[in-house]
């Protein structure tokens, strides 16, 4: 009577550890030292399709009390369900770094990342930051905002793109200012892009597409320009953040 | 024990009666099983959920109208959609729940489609018919379709749309890279539309590779590809240096000289390097080469190879006569055939000879070699597929050296092998073979590629709509791509044409490049004198742009040949070159059309009238726009740019043709400092 059941347990036992093993992740690699203050080195502020990879990896810097970088320490990172790390924790390089690259989730919206890290009292440490996931609408906006609107509304300049933003009389407001734009409505941003600045008393520097755009190419815009504005604007959607 | 049970027996089942009233309860409880299961089913308790979270929502009465309780399904017979998804899935229409974060009361995100003429497996894939979220987004035993991550979503647009999607830029370069980074060589890929998939990379052939390069230098090469190029194609077949050292046996061995493909210096290479880098810079050759600068970054194009290290690379005799003309060693090339004489032949190739790195063949050390490594190199060569590529002397193009790929995208997973840890998706599966194919055996043949995780990304996405689905698909359901069409200019001027290969830059009727602009109706466009001018001395129009077109050194009678060609043939018929004049236009209408300019139009914001006032960077520059352009062009395109060439940015104003006549005069003022001013005042 006794040995059946223990066979049992111990059958029971094994499954039961098997299972779990394979349930419980990589182990943790062990930190060498410990920093005082993590700091973004790139990789915030993106914008990707739903469920896709950022274009850049994400960098972030362990830095200790003075300042100096730290090596060898662990850094992990989390994010909302759905938001994936690769690699999701890593002892800081030699220069005090860790680079991981991140798919964010099946859903449109923003999405906060946590990098943490312990310092030598076993404090946790966090850096928040932002990304942005786009939706098809957005995604088609951000294709029109390439063709049509980059080039004086992106203020940044590099070799094969070179901004006309400088080069404007007026500065025409760049779609990451949320403090202004935020305010204007959407039946107010179609009239600008419809009918061109003097629609609303601006600059005509800004031309009219009424005629080159469809109002579902100007709708998907303007569920772009709602989804990068900084700060977030009401009709972004949800932040995702870790629950 | 015994005891026990027969004294239960007896309690229950004692006399008739009471096992009447045991049975029939019995009996009760399991007819209770079916609604009690009902009732407590997963939609259920979603549904519920959806009521419980909507009712504080200032909105709740029209959420509460529009919602209906019980099972729903959307059944699309005609493309076999039976989806029950918005049993749970109950708020994908109220676009006012925008701010819900938690599934499955997400509304749908805003697509062009209706949720009730598709359904939602068509493109979530996933078992529409289930009720159970394990059943509906899991692959069952039953079931082994899971849902599809959203990351490969655009795969499901690529099912019914066989071209290119403005939103879908997954896909498009998934498709892009299956034919550009040559899968498709040893991969068939036959579309639903019956066509087959083509390569669009051009790898060189190999039957005359000794008067090109060195056997160190190919030795270097097959090891390590991207230790040359870091932008290179070909991938890492990953062989030992005995196998590199037969197969490099081989191919110089099988070579055979081509007459011409090499010359006797006609000028020792030039030593000047500053000479080199300008004339490297005005030929414009980084429209289509990259090579790492100074600080390590790649520079220029990837229409042609990377030039880094060059100098390693190519034989100067050889180099030499491909300068002079590459279309003797290979007549399908890319590469313009420039008109460069010797010395500027001695100058650019003593400036490409000295772009080399000192470590790569460094360590390369062979000897002669035996009858028997070449023997074991040929049976490399074909065990490796190398002729599925490259054209090589004597060793016949496989066929079907790869499994076809047609209907990967529905490929049972039953049938596939997955590694330790691996998620068993197909899109796993297919991610993980493109990302490391000799990891699933290290007998495999599929070489290593150098993707970045957004391309493995991307070729997933375009594998994965090649399925079933898209291939049995009502044809009045498919949207059909514009085939690439097969234009070739005829005559002198069209073997001109392809000597300086346009098309690998310019596209012409539906054939050719996108990099510089589309030439089909370039006749009707620009001025006569003007065209003559510019393919004698091209200069850019664009102030910020860094590609251009290069200087070929045409001779006179080229120049007018081409141009000859192109104001015959490139005609729009909506544009009647002759109805308008190139000048005379009275000094009123040239004010007014000034004022549209500055003020209604604000062309400024993006053209360059007076350099000295305006300075609108993206649009052509004008100052010189009345010795380019025709009249009657200008004319047309203020009214409508787009019907005259698609995709370009300048907005349609919708001009009233009285505007535009105005406009059209103040613009055709604009002659420059060029020769036709110089001339009107002799005159």
């Amino acid at each position: 009577m006794i040995r059946p059941s223990l066979t049992i347990v111990t059958l029971l036992a094994a499954v039961l550890a098997t299972s779990c093993s394979h349930r419980a992740s990589a182990p943790l690699p062990k930190p060498t030292a410990f920093g005082a203050a993590i700091v973004e080195s790139s990789g915030g502020k993106q914008t990707a399709q739903t469920g896709s990879l950022l274009p850049q990896p994400v960098v972030v810097q362990l830095n200790d009390a003075q300042g100096n970088s730290v090596t060898g320490a662990l850094v992990e990172f989390s994010a909302a369900p759905g938001v994936t790390f690769d690699p999701p924790n890593a002892l800081t390089d030699s220069s005090g770094q860790v680079t991981t690259s991140v798919s964010l989730g099946g859903m449109a919206g923003r999405y906060q990342i946590v990098a943490s890290t312990f310092d030598k009292s076993h404090k946790k440490i966090d850096l928040q930051l932002e990304e942005i996931a786009l939706s098809y609408q957005q995604t088609l906006g951000r294709q029109l905002n390439n063709q049509y609107c980059d080039r004086c509304h992106n203020p940044e300049s590099t070799v094969e793109r070179v901004s006309n933003y400088d080069n404007l009389e007026v500065k025409p407001h760049p779609f990451t200012e949320g403090d202004s734009l935020n305010k204007i409505s959407d039946a107010d941003l179609t009239a600008i892009i419809s009918h061109g600045g003097p629609a609303l008393n601006k600059s005509a520097l800004m031309p009219a597409w009424a005629n080159t755009l469809s109002k579902s190419d100007i709708e998907a815009l303007i569920s772009y320009i709602r989804a990068v504005s900084d700060p977030p604007s009401r009709e972004a959607g949800p932040v995702y953040a870790k629950n | 024990m015994k005891e026990k049970l027969t004294s239960l027996w007896q309690k229950l089942f004692g006399d008739s009666v009471r096992a009447f009233g045991v049975v029939s309860f019995i009996f009760l409880v399991s007819l209770a099983v079916a609604p009690a299961k009902n009732y407590f089913s997963e939609w259920r308790h979603y549904q519920h959920g959806y009521l419980q979270m909507i009712r504080n929502r200032s909105d709740a009465n029209t959420l509460q109208r529009h919602f209906r309780g019980g099972i729903q399904q959307i059944w699309l017979p005609e493309i076999d959609v039976v989806d029950r998804c918005t049993s749970c899935h109950v708020a994908l229409k109220e676009a006012s729940l925008a701010d819900v974060p938690i599934q499955p009361f997400r509304p749908h995100p805003v697509i062009p489609h209706k949720l009730d003429q598709f359904g939602c497996t068509i493109c979530h894939r996933g078992q529409g018919a289930a009720t159970t979220v394990a059943e509906a987004h899991n692959s069952t035993l039953a079931w082994e379709q899971p849902i599809l991550p959203a990351r490969y979503i655009e795969s499901s647009c690529g099912e019914c749309h066989r071209g290119p999607l403005a939103g879908t830029p997954v896909l498009n370069r998934g498709r892009n890279m299956l034919s550009r980074e040559g899968c498709v060589h040893c991969h068939t890929v036959k579309l639903p539309d019956g066509s087959t998939m083509k390569a669009t990379d051009d790898p060189p052939s190999l039957s005359h590779i000794a008067d090109k390069t060195t056997r160190e230098w190919i030795f270097a090469w097959l090891k390590d590809p991207q230790a040359y190029a870091s932008t290179a194609t070909m991938p890492n077949f990953k062989l030992t240096d005995d196998d590199a050292r037969d197969i490099s046996a081989f191919l110089i061995a099988n070579s055979t000289p081509a007459p011409g493909d090499t010359v006797a210096l006609s000028a020792k290479p030039s030593t000047d390097p500053a000479a080199g880098a300008s004339l490297y810079g005005e030929s414009f050759c980084a429209s289509c080469h990259a090579a790492q600068n100074a600080a390590g970054n790649l520079v220029g194009g990837d229409v042609g190879p990377e030039l880094t290290r060059v100098g390693n690379k190519v034989k100067p005799e050889w180099l030499q006569a491909w300068l002079r003309n590459p279309r003797t060693y290979d007549a399908e090339t890319a590469m313009p055939h420039y008109r460069f004489n010797d010395a500027q032949i001695a100058t650019l190739s003593g400036f490409l000879l000295a772009k080399t790195d000192s470590d790569l063949l460094a360590n390369v050390h062979l000897e002669a070699a035996t009858p028997e490594q070449i023997a074991h190199g040929k049976r490399l060569v074909s065990d490796y597929g190398c002729a599925s590529c490259h054209e090589i002397a004597g060793i016949k193009k496989p066929e079907a050296f790869a499994p076809e790929l047609s209907h990967i995208g529905s490929k049972p997973i039953a049938q596939l092998i997955f590694l330790p840890g691996m998620p068993h998706t197909l899109p796993d599966y297919i991610a993980g073979k493109i990302k490391q194919p000799r990891a699933f055996s290290p007998g495999l043949k599929m070489p290593q590629y150098t993707f970045t995780p957004m391309q493995i990304d991307a070729l997933t996405t375009a594998l994965l709509s090649l399925n079933d689905r898209s291939n049995t698909l009502p044809p009045s359901l498919a949207v059909a791509a514009i085939p690439e069409s097969n234009y070739e200019p005829a005559g002198k001027a069209g073997k001109l044409m392809n000597d300086l290969a346009c098309f690998s830059c310019h596209r012409i009727n539906g054939h050719g490049g996108d990099m510089a602009p589309d030439l089909t109706w370039e006749g009707s466009s620009v001025q006569r004198e003007w065209l003559v001018r510019f393919l004698k001395n091209p200069g850019t129009l664009r102030p910020s742009l860094i590609r251009r077109m290069p200087r070929f050194n045409l001779t006179d009678s080229e120049a007018n040949e081409l141009t000859d060609y192109i104001m015959t043939v490139y005609q729009s018929p909506a544009v009647d070159r002759d109805s308008m004049p190139l000048s005379g236009y009275s000094p009123g209408q040239v004010e007014l059309g000034k004022q549209l300019f500055y003020g209604k139009y604000a062309c400024q914001a993006c053209h360059i009238v007076d350099s000295n006032r305006d300075k609108g960077y993206i649009g052509p520059t004008l100052t010189q726009v009345g010795s380019r352009l025709t009249a009657a062009w200008i004319d047309q395109w203020m009214k409508d740019p787009q019907a005259l060439r698609p995709g370009t940015t300048e907005p349609n104003r919708a001009m009233s043709d009285e505007d535009a006549r105005a406009l059209t005069a103040f613009l055709m003022s604009q002659k420059g400092a060029g020769k036709s001013e110089v001339a009107r005042t002799k005159r």
